[in-house]
């Protein structure tokens, strides 16, 4: 983990300071096109491709390679993606449908109204996860790749266990 | 019968932990196992040896007509005897043949887990399933030969046996594939009463059926593993490689001779293997002085003589060969337990050193007598009986190869008599010659030691007496096989004819041999140059993997140039040889629909051409990033706004990637010199572009049908309650290819970690600086 731009260069702190505002917005951006997917341009995919970007921006500001959003690393994103779009799909199965079937939840909610959304939703959410995931694996290997090859030459114990 | 398979799994699982509390006492507990089978068998036997039949189908993948369909006849039972009751004894013994020592939960997890999966392939009656449990006796088979991991050979022996059963498992897959689609059904039973028997494709599958039971009951020249297995202790040889595991290819043979006997090479295969096996078994144990190794040859000699029996398929061998399983793996099996119990009590199995045994060891000499006698066909024991049977099905046989075969048998028999003697003698004798004896001072074994082997030998006793008894259980197996075979009697005294006399010239050959051991040997020493199978096997391996590697340096150069080259052309070269007869091009070409098209069209073409002639990479991933976008900007014009989206994404994403990985490569391409590289690549570029530009052009004038577009799009707002059609196809309609790709998405993920973290110094270990990298335990040894 070192300060500075994995690109070189000194920090800029206006970039900084709006990559740290639109990190936020990209994120609730990226979880928006997740929800509209059924019915408007976005979806998982497209989602966790916005989000990917978003750790990106981060990335690039600061230089800081690992991890996605806190406490989340990519083992957990890609895992927790798998699991619940397989649960997802053995549910339906557990509910006398095929698996992955998909079924259409409708009902009056108090305070949202009539709220409707169908069974590929959390398939989605699986989805968004696994992309998050992936790009966050991305970022954190390669990122940190970066990081090492500069600090490599002046950390003797990097010298150990290297010989592969 | 289902639940008794899932006890076995059940205890097996639980012996680990058993182990650690229990110790030596986790076999006795593990024998709850193989009890309880018997005791439900026990009040079902009468039924069974009536002619009877238990069934039982439990649904496993409905769509594939895959079903754990178990059924349990007379011949299934008597294998169920054997499994169930000489692995109780085996466990018995496993009690009192090892030390205390911290694994041992581990191995009475195998050895249960053997028993296990030996009994599911005695009732299988689905094929698919009997192969499962076939595979399973081969896995379980390879880590109990392993047991001694530390052990170089151990390991080695272990692989060898999987390698060479496994080979011959994916033979007996394909077979019984074939077999079972000829005959239309999965189940044993319904194969073997309507055998599909005509016709090149069952003639194929029936060599590769035997190819699986070669390989497994170790016949020539697939038997150098079984020797090798004898690294496993010796409760595992007495089990597996003597009594059970073996048997399975035998077991396969009995039950498919009867119906497949006369098809293609089935019987002169069977014949020939089987006679050449038991020969050449019988001969090599005549060599060894290593106990164990005597009796490894000599099962494969035995082996040998049982597919030779139940191969021929005719009703009198078929009886001839169910007495003669059952007389083996009761002899065989005590006799391996002595070699355990001379080897825990002395410490050693070279007959060279031993001497003074029988005198010390009276008790365990009597044993090992009787279960000798029986394997050298000595009246009054169930061997002889079983071998006089045999003779007589010869005898009988009509033809001249069936005369050929008994004289194979009878020299086969004159070898097994020597080489029992040889043990008998190499085990127990006082040899004063020997300069360094081991015997005299020998401790005397537990009387429980050797009760298992004791009462195997009272069996091998009351079998021959008794004939009536063993009689009443090898007559309804044989029958369950072939209705003729169950015609026939066991006769302890056959009368005076040629049986007795091939039996007579067995015996006294046997012993003509034994007296002339010295020329013997020196003369088997003089043919034995150049190495055995087992050093022709290991040649063979060593030989596959200089090729492998050798190819692996051609096809895998290393240069990810190559291989996009070699991806790219094969791609194109053989689609482009069908297109060349059917290029074709659709009556209303639309060139563009309006000039916005021609200009991205215009910018992507301009993008794609700079990518390739500029020489900094910096600039070529830029200007590819134009080429994405561009293809974006193509899909929003045609009204695509989900696509577009995914594409601009996607090209975002690449761009970065793109900037990361630069970071650590050269900022040029390559230098002016390699022109001629450059120019095969422009080649090879134009033409993968012609030849993707041909099917595509050719696919649109060859549509006949409604695109799949508009049905999906009417089906996605239907039945996937969604307008967006692009979403609702990927997460509901196809959702289960989605899923697929998430797993490898998730794989790429891993991937990507694992390969850079594979050049890069770990950092996220604390190393103890006092244990430095020695000290980690993991290093390949250089």
């Amino acid at each position: 983990m070192t300060d500075g731009r994995p690109f070189g260069g000194d920090r800029s702190p206006i970039l900084d300071e709006s990559i740290r505002l639109a990190f936020h917005t990209v994120l609730v951006l990226s979880v928006y096109l997740l929800f509209v997917g059924h019915n408007a341009p976005g979806g998982g995919f497209s989602g966790g491709l916005v989000a990917g970007a978003a750790i990106f921006l981060r990335f690039i500001a600061g230089g800081r390679a690992a991890g996605a959003l806190p406490g989340l690393g990519y083992e957990a994103l890609c895992g927790l993606g798998l699991l619940i779009s397989s649960v997802t799909g053995v549910a339906a199965l557990a509910g006398g449908l095929g698996f992955l079937e998909s079924w259409v939840f409708e009902r009056e909610v108090p305070v949202l109204g009539v709220v409707k959304f169908t069974g590929t939703l959390p398939f989605d959410i699986g989805v968004y996860l696994v992309v998050v995931g992936l790009i966050a694996a991305i970022v954190d290997s390669l990122g940190r790749e970066a990081d090492t090859s500069e600090t490599h030459a002046l950390d003797p114990s990097h010298d150990q266990g290297g010989s592969r | 019968m289902t639940l008794l398979i899932l006890l076995h799994a059940l205890v097996a699982v639980a012996a680990p932990a058993l182990g650690r509390v229990l110790g030596r006492r986790v076999f006795a507990w593990i024998a709850i196992a193989p009890l309880a089978t018997l005791a439900w068998l026990a009040p079902k036997l009468g039924h069974l040896l009536d002619g009877g039949e238990v069934a039982e189908t439990t649904t496993w993948v409905a769509g594939l007509q895959l079903e754990v369909a178990l059924r349990l006849d007379a011949f299934g039972a008597l294998m169920v005897l054997l499994v169930s009751g000489i692995g109780t004894l085996v466990f018995a013994y496993a009690g009192y043949y090892f030390h205390e020592r911290p694994d041992l939960g581990r191995f009475a997890m195998l050895l249960c887990a053997f028993s296990g999966a030996m009994l599911g392939l005695v009732l299988a009656d689905n094929i698919l399933v009997l192969f499962v449990f076939w595979e399973l006796t081969s896995v379980t088979s390879y880590l109990l030969i392993g047991f001694e991991d530390l052990r170089e050979n151990s390991r080695k022996a272990a692989l060898q046996a999987l390698m060479i059963t496994g080979i011959g498992g994916l033979a007996l897959l394909a077979g019984l594939v074939l077999v079972g689609q000829q005959a239309g059904t999965w189940s044993l039973a319904e194969i073997l009463a309507d055998p599909p028997t005509e016709g090149a494709v069952v003639s194929w599958a029936v060599v590769l059926i035997l190819a699986g039971a070669f390989t497994k009951s170790a016949q020539v020249p697939f038997h150098m593993w079984l020797p090798g297995a004898m690294e496993a202790p010796t409760p595992v040889s007495a089990y597996l490689h003597s009594a059970t595991m073996v048997k399975a290819g035998v077991y396969l043979v009995a039950r498919f001779s009867p119906a497949f006997a006369d098809v293609g090479l089935w019987r002169p295969l069977t014949a020939a293997v089987g006679v050449a096996t038991m020969v050449w078994g019988g001969y090599r144990a005549l060599r060894q002085h290593d106990l164990k190794l005597v009796l490894a040859f000599g099962t494969i000699s035995q082996l040998g003589f049982l597919i030779a029996l139940f191969g021929w398929g005719s009703s009198k061998l078929l009886f001839a060969g169910t007495a003669m399983l059952l007389a083996h793996a009761v002899f065989k099996a005590s006799l391996f337990m002595v070699v355990g119990i001379v080897d825990h009590q002395a410490h050693s199995r070279d007959l060279r050193r031993l001497s003074g045994l029988g005198r010390r060891l009276p008790g365990v000499f009597v044993v090992a007598s009787i279960g000798a006698l029986s394997m050298a066909g000595v009246p009054p024991l169930l061997g002889f009986v079983s071998k006089e049977a045999g003779f007589v099905g010869f005898l009988d046989a009509p033809g001249l190869w069936s005369s050929v075969v008994l004289g194979g048998l009878v020299v086969g028999s004159v070898l097994t008599a020597a080489y029992t003697l040889r043990f008998v003698w190499g085990t127990f004798s006082t040899k004063p010659e020997v300069a360094d004896p081991i015997g005299a001072e020998v401790a005397r074994p537990s009387r429980w030691f050797v009760a298992p082997a004791a009462l195997l030998a009272v069996v091998s006793v009351a079998g021959g007496l008794l004939t009536g008894v063993a009689d009443g259980l090898v007559r309804p197996a044989a029958r369950a096989l072939s209705v003729g075979a169950g015609e026939y009697h066991l006769h302890l005294w056959p009368g005076l004819g040629t049986p007795l006399v091939l039996s007579a010239i067995a015996v006294g050959g046997g012993l003509v041999l034994f007296l002339g051991r010295d020329g013997i040997t020196a003369v088997q020493d003089r043919l034995a140059r150049g190495g055995g199978a087992d050093q022709v096997f290991h040649a063979g391996y060593a030989g596959m993997l200089r090729a492998a590697a050798r190819i692996t340096r051609v096809v895998q150069p290393g240069s990810q140039m190559v291989y996009i080259s070699l991806i790219i052309v094969s791609f194109t070269v053989l689609p482009a040889v069908v297109l060349v007869g059917h290029l074709a091009i659709p009556d209303d070409v639309v060139v563009a629909e309006s000039p916005f098209q021609v200009l991205v069209a215009a910018v992507v073409i301009a993008g794609a051409l700079a990518t390739v002639i500029t020489r900094r990479r910096f600039a070529a991933v830029v200007t590819l990033g134009i080429v994405g976008y561009g293809v974006g900007m193509l899909f929003v014009v045609q009204g695509a706004p989900d696509l577009a989206l995914t594409q601009v994404l996607i090209e975002t994403v690449v761009l970065v990637l793109f900037l990361l990985v630069l970071r650590e490569l050269p900022k040029h391409f390559w230098s002016r010199r390699e022109r001629a590289l450059k120019a095969l690549h422009v080649t090879i570029s134009v033409a993968v572009a012609a030849v993707v530009f041909g099917i595509m052009v050719t696919s649109l004038a060859a549509r006949t049908e409604v695109p799949v577009g508009e049905v999906a799009a009417e089906l996605s707002y239907r039945e996937g309650e969604g307008r967006n059609a692009v979403n609702v196809i990927l997460a509901d309609i196809r959702a289960f290819d989605t899923m697929g790709e998430l797993v490898v998405i998730a794989v790429a993920a891993i991937g990507t970690v694992a390969l850079v973290r594979a050049r890069r110094p770990r950092e996220d270990v604390e190393v103890p600086p006092d244990r430095g990298r020695s000290g980690a335990g993991l290093e390949e040894p250089t």
